[in-house]
């Protein structure tokens, strides 16, 4: 990683985010989740984050605001990585799109929101892509019961 | 004007044989084994060396693979079946013609193996039904070698409905 790089996406990023953390060789910030447009437009714009990795979420059954969601971009020209979280309630799970910025946050969005549920104002296609219509809830919440299935063919009576 | 053909000499072979009905089909099926491969998984690439020449399961004439379920007998279901995947196992099974087989190939289709979750079917046998089962992830190339021949010793065996009593 070009170090002088990361130092200076990492001071002119202070000024918008506060303090940015380092984690692994990742820069992190940690923002509101209104500021996060505002944010993810800078980095693209300013910073060179060209890249968009991906989008997920962290289910954090006892604490509220209940959910982080996270965002990874990379830098192709810096060769450097940023991590974006912000936290959302359970009641409330919103947060805005991308796919404005990066075309790529299409399907990303749609998996973060069969798996945990997170809606993204502005993604009018939030249909199942790695799950199934019908589909009740959500895998991988710390709630949904490990154990259950929901199959789409019935199952055959087990003879003996 | 020209004689009659000569009646060939006998040559001392075998001109005929006497056997079972059953057992004749059955010899005939056991060797004509055409496989659709379910291939969903990581146990392709075990099926892939089962099924070239190092271990080559043409010897046992189940080896000429069939990419439509309407020219082949022997259903190998290979890998993973996920909940969104069992509507097209089924279909494909049931386009099948009888007579038809079905080999639940590793240990995912045979019981879902490790994958205990919202998203894997726990075995192939809760939505069709299942005659041999290779564990094993994945399964030893001797294993499903043994599978088969298995598998032919009971068709061999079996009654074959196209023998009744008009033919």
């Amino acid at each position: 990683m070009d170090q002088a790089a990361f130092e200076r996406v990492r001071e002119r990023l202070a000024g918008i985010t506060g303090e940015a953390a380092v984690s692994h060789g990742v820069l992190v910030l940690e923002i509101d989740s209104g500021r996060l447009l505002e944010v993810v437009h800078a980095l693209k714009g300013e910073f060179g984050f060209d890249l968009f990795l991906d989008v997920t979420a962290v289910d954090w059954p006892q604490r509220e605001p209940r959910f982080d969601v996270v965002w990874h971009f990379y830098s192709t020209r810096d060769f450097v990585r940023v991590r974006v979280k912000t936290r959302v309630p359970l009641a409330d799970p919103v947060v805005d799109t991308l796919i404005t910025l990066y075309g790529s946050a299409r399907y990303m969005e749609r998996e973060c929101h069969d798996m945990y549920g997170i809606v993204f104002r502005g993604n009018d296609d939030l249909r199942p892509i790695l799950l199934y219509e019908g589909f009740e809830g959500h895998p991988l919440r710390k709630d949904y019961p490990k154990h259950r299935e929901q199959p789409l063919v019935p199952y055959r009576d087990a003879g003996p | 004007m020209s004689a009659q053909p000569a009646r060939p000499a006998p040559s001392g072979a075998f001109e005929f044989l006497t056997t079972k009905k059953d057992e004749f089909v059955g010899w005939a099926r056991k060797f004509s084994l055409f496989p659709y491969p379910f291939v969903t998984a990581c146990c392709a690439m075990e099926f892939m060396s089962v099924s070239s020449t190092l271990y080559d399961t043409d010897r046992f004439g189940a080896a000429l693979p069939r990419f439509t379920p309407r020219q082949s007998d022997l259903l190998m279901v290979v890998g993973t079946v996920t909940h969104k995947q069992a509507p097209i196992l089924r279909k494909v099974y049931e386009q099948m013609c009888e007579p038809k087989w079905v080999i639940a190939f590793g240990v995912c289709a045979t019981s879902g193996g490790f994958y205990q979750n919202y998203a894997a079917l726990p075995g192939i046998d809760k939505i069709i039904p299942v005659d041999l089962y290779i564990p094993g992830c994945p399964p030893r190339p001797e294993m499903v070698i043994d599978g088969i021949m298995k598998l032919q010793d009971r068709i061999a065996r079996d009654r074959h409905p196209i023998v009744n009593e008009r033919f």
